[in-house]
């Protein structure tokens, strides 16, 4: 059994499985939600550089806010009523998963991306935080929705079940999730304007140094310390590290940069305010300028840095994109608040 | 990003897919634009690879020196740590440490070594031996 769900392939798993869910529970003359609108709206976009919380034995950065987010900000700001389950028992959760599916319910999971078959195998790495969409069951296969993918995948319900409760950081434990009830009308623009707010907030109104636009910063005084600190070859550790995290599948390129100025110029369509497309502008700018931070360091990793490469230039780099970004928030944060 | 611009670098997802960016076109409107890979985060990647294949053959060595178990030679095959087998296999880690040394692992009950076996996906015989190639792809 397969349920007739419109599979549309987006950049990040979880603002692709957000609006996928929501665009098939609602009815048609209702507006459709891109995936930059829901990344907007669930206030996706951030930044934090925590040495101090490690992955792999190297430092945490992070281009968006954690996972789960995006789907509770975007589903409570349109008064979308969902349910959530957490199991303790495989069995438990994948029977439950098969009664949802009998009765047409569409079925988001999050799970471990090590465990699903159908993954590259150069992408086969243990992180907890990867979405999908379970549409159907075939014999022992299940029917899955992936949105970072181009169709629809199949998947053994073996694999799924690994998956489902992948253990280690943010484990999953089985988490699935459905929406109950939409509302009569989907009105976006209040929820369009306090995504923005929130975002903003996040970004230029933190009280820690490592968070939102001065983390920016601070990541940029910490990398060029690092070939003094640690040594050539732990550096290039580093900023490899810090590549995987910024251009990893998910963000669209540009640590999500460019998705965000999607949809601030989307959103400057439906509220019809003219003052956001330079702000969606300055993005592209940002993205651009995160983008040659990431060829920089590259060269860095292959041996092949020349002058303009150095760790000082990389540092005016992030000063540049933290001057833009906190010059934009702030702006938004005039406009939406 | 201009849609011009968008990298077509193969590397990564081969034909595993195409994942999707966001470019402006000429009139500096947003696009979704699929690519196939960029090449800065092929070298990162091949970086976190290289890393993982450093363990593996430190893995091997050490078994082959009789101071690891061939658990040690699967736990970095797939990606994990003393805490993350533990973890998987429902055990604490003082006991995986444990299972890590070759005299200790000689004694490991049956039952137990299956459950390892089916969390590597290979067979107790290939658990208990150390195989030749040098796998990368030893869960896939």
């Amino acid at each position: 059994m397969i349920i007739d769900f419109k599979h549309t392939q987006s950049a990040h798993c979880e603002c692709g499985v957000t609006a996928n869910l929501i665009n098939h529970a609602v009815k048609e003359s209702d507006p459709q939600l891109s995936e930059a609108l829901a990344f907007g709206i669930g206030q996706g976009i951030f930044f934090g550089y925590l040495p101090f919380i490690k992955v792999n034995e190297l430092p945490l950065t992070t281009f968006r806010c954690p996972v789960g987010k995006i789907f509770k900000s975007v589903t409570r700001s349109l008064g979308i009523d969902v349910k959530w389950q957490k199991f303790s028992s495989v069995p438990k959760a994948m029977d439950a998963l098969d009664m949802e599916l009998d009765k047409g319910h569409p079925v988001g999971c999050r799970t471990g991306g090590y465990w699903l078959p159908y993954f590259p195998p150069a992408l086969r790495f243990h992180f907890n935080m990867h979405n999908i969409v379970v549409i159907g069951k075939q014999g022992d296969n299940y029917i899955i929705s992936d949105p970072v993918f181009p169709s629809v995948v199949e998947c053994p319900a073996k694999d799924l079940a690994l998956a489902r409760f992948a253990k280690g950081a943010l484990a999953p434990k089985g988490s699935m999730y459905r929406i109950t009830r939409v509302p009569g009308k989907i009105d976006l623009k209040p929820a369009i304007l306090s995504g923005i707010k929130g975002a903003a907030k996040s970004m230029v109104k933190t009280p820690v140094p490592f968070l939102g636009t001065r983390g920016i910063r601070f990541l940029g005084k910490c990398v060029e310390k690092w070939p003094e600190k640690f040594g050539q070859e732990k550096t290039i550790l580093l900023l490899g590290q810090l590549i995987r995290m910024q251009e990893e599948i998910g963000t669209g390129g540009g640590g999500f940069r460019f998705m965000y100025s999607a949809f601030l110029q989307q959103a400057a369509g439906i509220l019809d305010d003219p003052r956001l497309t330079p702000m969606a502008e300055q993005m592209t700018a940002s993205g651009d300028l995160w983008r040659r931070f990431a060829v920089k360091a590259a060269r860095h990793c292959k041996g092949r840095a020349t002058q303009d490469d150095s760790v000082h230039a990389m540092r005016q780099v992030l000063n540049a994109c933290a001057d833009i970004e906190t010059r934009t928030f702030k702006e938004l944060l005039s406009i939406a608040g | 990003m201009e849609i011009k611009d968008v990298p077509q670098d193969p590397g990564i997802l081969d034909d595993y897919g195409r994942e999707i960016c966001y470019a402006v076109d000429q009139n500096g409107n947003y696009n979704l634009v699929q690519s196939i890979g960029w090449y800065p985060k092929n070298i990162a990647n091949r970086q976190a690879w290289q890393a993982i294949e450093k363990k593996i053959n430190k893995a091997r060595e050490d078994i082959l020196g009789g101071k690891l178990s061939p658990i040690g030679f699967y736990m970095a095959c797939n990606q994990m740590d003393i805490r993350l087998l533990a973890q998987y296999m429902g055990l604490y880690c003082w006991q995986v440490r444990r299972h890590l040394k070759p005299a200790v692992f000689k004694r490991i009950k049956k039952n137990v070594l299956d459950k390892y076996a089916a969390l590597f996906n290979v067979s107790v015989d290939e658990l208990t031996s150390l195989p030749d190639k040098l796998t990368r792809d030893c869960h896939i």
